[in-house]
């Protein structure tokens, strides 16, 4: 009842001056579509260009690092236990690349509630024999249907069906710029040498394009089975076991933890890519600051209307103050027209926003690079509209906190005999 | 019988400091009783309506002791003498602010949903009864701005006594009226003491309305000259 009368008060002031109410809300609405559209757009381009490199990269890689075996014989000999055991150039050893028991690790990992699924790879060097030329090139022997699911494997393959890898023995999908290097076409066969000597001839099935052309340029993939036939080694042969979690913030202690168990190398994505974060992180810093400095430009606009409406309603706030509304009442009554011009404005500014969102999503963006890419990304994430609904609410209150206490000190008698 | 006193001030004194201090109340006593007709003349700059500001407990930068029905209201937080004012204080002013963005109805009703002790269609009832004592019900949807002067006068009126209040303080009610309506106001102030014991307080300069009240406070230069 108290409110809704300071509530009637407010409206019929702002009735009284519709123009300048409309025009400040229209600043608010103005302001929260730009911020809206901003953020929206920022962040849509931001998860592509995540995604380019996040979306493929497993969480975790669990693999056999190629180095010097930390454990030397000599620290075993129990008579020069507390001496200084020096030993020079140590070499590599010729380490075992396939992961021990990895049918009981992928078991393992497929059983922990956080993994979302678990993709093993073995990584072949190989050159591709092209007339009298050698090209070298790296190949992925993959489980198809697990990589599709895991890491959109099928958004790249960019020509030809991807599972013909897994139906079809011995195929290829080449990487788009290996593919032009070597003038393949799809079905063409060609013949690749793997380092260890073995020739093979490959049916090509499809292109796969990244978007990042170093990656095209060398990048090919198998499928599991043909890799391991290639190296010459069983069906038990992994030498990557990649993974992907429900959630990738848990990747680095996940990461530590089996690492300790299986004894095995394992890297997580923060890791590895902590240069594409901080990227993301300035991207989005950059649209807040300027979705901010437009709400605070479209305050001072609120700011000056309401001024100018308490001097005009000067007498008005010295009648209310004199039939018993106290200074705070009066007060109410100016931070509920603020608030009212932020609300209105805010939801009309959520609401365009979304539409200039729509319009974005809707205009063309063809390039060679991102061949999933049609229309230019947008993010429609809820979160920035609640962004853009609380702060067209925190500024115009705080561009009517100012007036309406200035409105609530107004003297009533001073006003009265003033006439 | 002792009669009651609405409103008492006691050795009231006020100074104005800008641009030099002045006093413009000195040492004012007086007090008004229950259903009176009390009328403080004076010429202009005479310091009466600062008093009237005063008691209107609007005003609290003065020295001395105001009281209100028996109750001392001087040095009160100015949040209780708002509630104060909303209910036991009813004002007309010489202009008459109303408050334009409101129907006639809607600023009869203000101050009594204010107060709000009663429903807002019972508030709206009174608001009607009160605007047909002074057959003003036809207008009570228009807009406060398309009344005439006398029109928006007892409108104001009206709205000073929705809440029913102890006693009704007016400043130059008919200064801004012609001759035919500030009869016809002053006869309204009249009526309302008659039937219905409202006390009532007026300020003016016009010595004939003053003296159809019961009793007129003299005042000249800030002091009461004379008292009858």
């Amino acid at each position: 009842m108290r409110f809704a009368l300071i509530f009637e008060i407010a409206k019929a002031l702002m009735l009284a001056r519709m123009k300048q109410t409309m025009v400040a809300a229209v600043g608010v609405t103005f302001s929260i579509t730009m911020f809206i559209a901003l953020l929206g757009f920022m962040n849509g381009l931001n998860d592509l260009l995540d995604g380019l490199i996040l979306n493929r990269t497993p969480h975790i890689r669990f693999y056999n690092e190629i180095k010097p075996s930390e454990e030397q014989p000599v620290q075993f000999f129990e008579e020069l236990q507390g001496y200084y055991n020096i030993i020079r150039s140590v070499k590599p050893s010729g380490a075992r690349v396939n992961i021990y028991n990895n049918e009981a690790i992928i078991t393992t990992l497929k059983d922990d509630p956080r993994v979302l699924g678990v993709a093993p790879k073995i990584n072949v060097q190989v050159f591709f024999n092209v007339g009298k030329v050698d090209i070298p090139g790296s190949l992925n022997g993959i489980d198809v249907a697990e990589e599709d699911r895991l890491f959109a494997f099928s958004d790249y393959v960019v020509a030809g069906d991807f599972m013909e890898l897994q139906y079809t023995t011995n195929s290829i999908i080449l990487g788009k710029g290996a593919a032009d290097r070597i003038m393949a076409e799809i079905g063409d066969y060609v013949q690749v040498t793997t380092a260890q000597g073995n020739r093979l001839l490959l049916k090509v099935v499809g292109y796969y394009q990244s978007g990042l052309g170093e990656l095209d340029n060398i990048q090919s993939y198998v499928s599991l089975g043909t890799a391991q036939k290639m190296i010459g080694e069983g069906s038990s042969f992994v030498t990557d076991i990649q993974v992907k979690m429900h959630d990738f913030i848990l990747a680095p202690k996940t990461a530590k933890e089996y690492s300790a168990i299986f004894n095995i190398q394992a890297d997580d994505i923060q890791t590895v890519n902590a240069q594409f974060e901080t990227g993301s992180d300035i991207r989005s810093m950059i649209s807040y600051a300027v979705g901010i400095t437009l709400l605070v430009v479209s305050g001072f606009g609120i700011y000056n209307i309401l001024n100018m409406m308490i001097y005009e309603k000067m007498d008005t706030i010295a009648i209310l103050k004199a039939i018993g509304f106290s200074g705070m009442d009066v007060q109410h009554i100016f931070t509920t027209i603020a608030l009212c011009i932020g609300f209105v404005g805010g939801l009309l500014g959520l609401f365009f926003g979304y539409m200039v969102c729509l319009g974005i999503e809707r205009i063309p963006f063809e390039t060679e690079a991102l061949p999933t890419i049609k229309t230019f990304p947008v993010n429609f994430n809820p979160k920035y509209y609640m962004i853009g609904a609380i702060f067209s609410l925190v500024t115009t209150y705080f561009a009517g906190f100012f007036p309406s206490r200035k409105a609530s000190n107004i003297d009533p008698v001073e006003i009265i005999r003033g006439k | 019988m002792q009669k009651q006193k609405v409103i008492e001030a006691i050795s009231i004194n006020k100074y104005f400091y800008s641009p030099v201090k002045v006093q413009v109340l000195k040492d004012v006593s007086f007090s008004v009783n229950k259903g009176e007709f009390v009328s403080v003349m004076g010429k202009s700059g005479c310091g009466k309506s600062t008093l009237l500001y005063v008691l209107s407990t609007m005003d609290t930068d003065y020295e001395g002791k105001l009281l209100l029905n028996d109750q001392l209201i001087t040095g009160q937080p100015s949040h209780n003498l708002s509630i104060l004012r909303n209910e036991k204080i009813g004002f007309v002013f010489q202009f008459h602010y109303l408050i334009h963005e409101f129907s006639v109805l809607e600023n009869v009703m203000i101050p009594g949903l204010k107060l709000n002790k009663l429903s807002r269609e019972a508030v709206e009832h009174e608001a009607m009864e009160k605007l047909r004592i002074f057959d003003m019900q036809d207008h009570a949807l228009k807009k406060a701005n398309q009344l005439s002067g006398g029109q928006k006068q007892r409108v104001s009126i009206a709205r000073a006594l929705i809440n029913n209040p102890l006693i009704i303080m007016s400043d130059e009610p008919t200064g801004n009226l012609d001759k035919k309506n500030s009869d016809l106001v002053f006869g309204i102030f009249r009526d309302l003491v008659q039937e219905f014991h409202q006390t009532m307080l007026m300020v003016t300069h016009d010595a004939e309305l003053a003296e159809k009240t019961d009793r007129t406070i003299w005042m000249e230069d800030g002091r009461i000259i004379s008292h009858y």
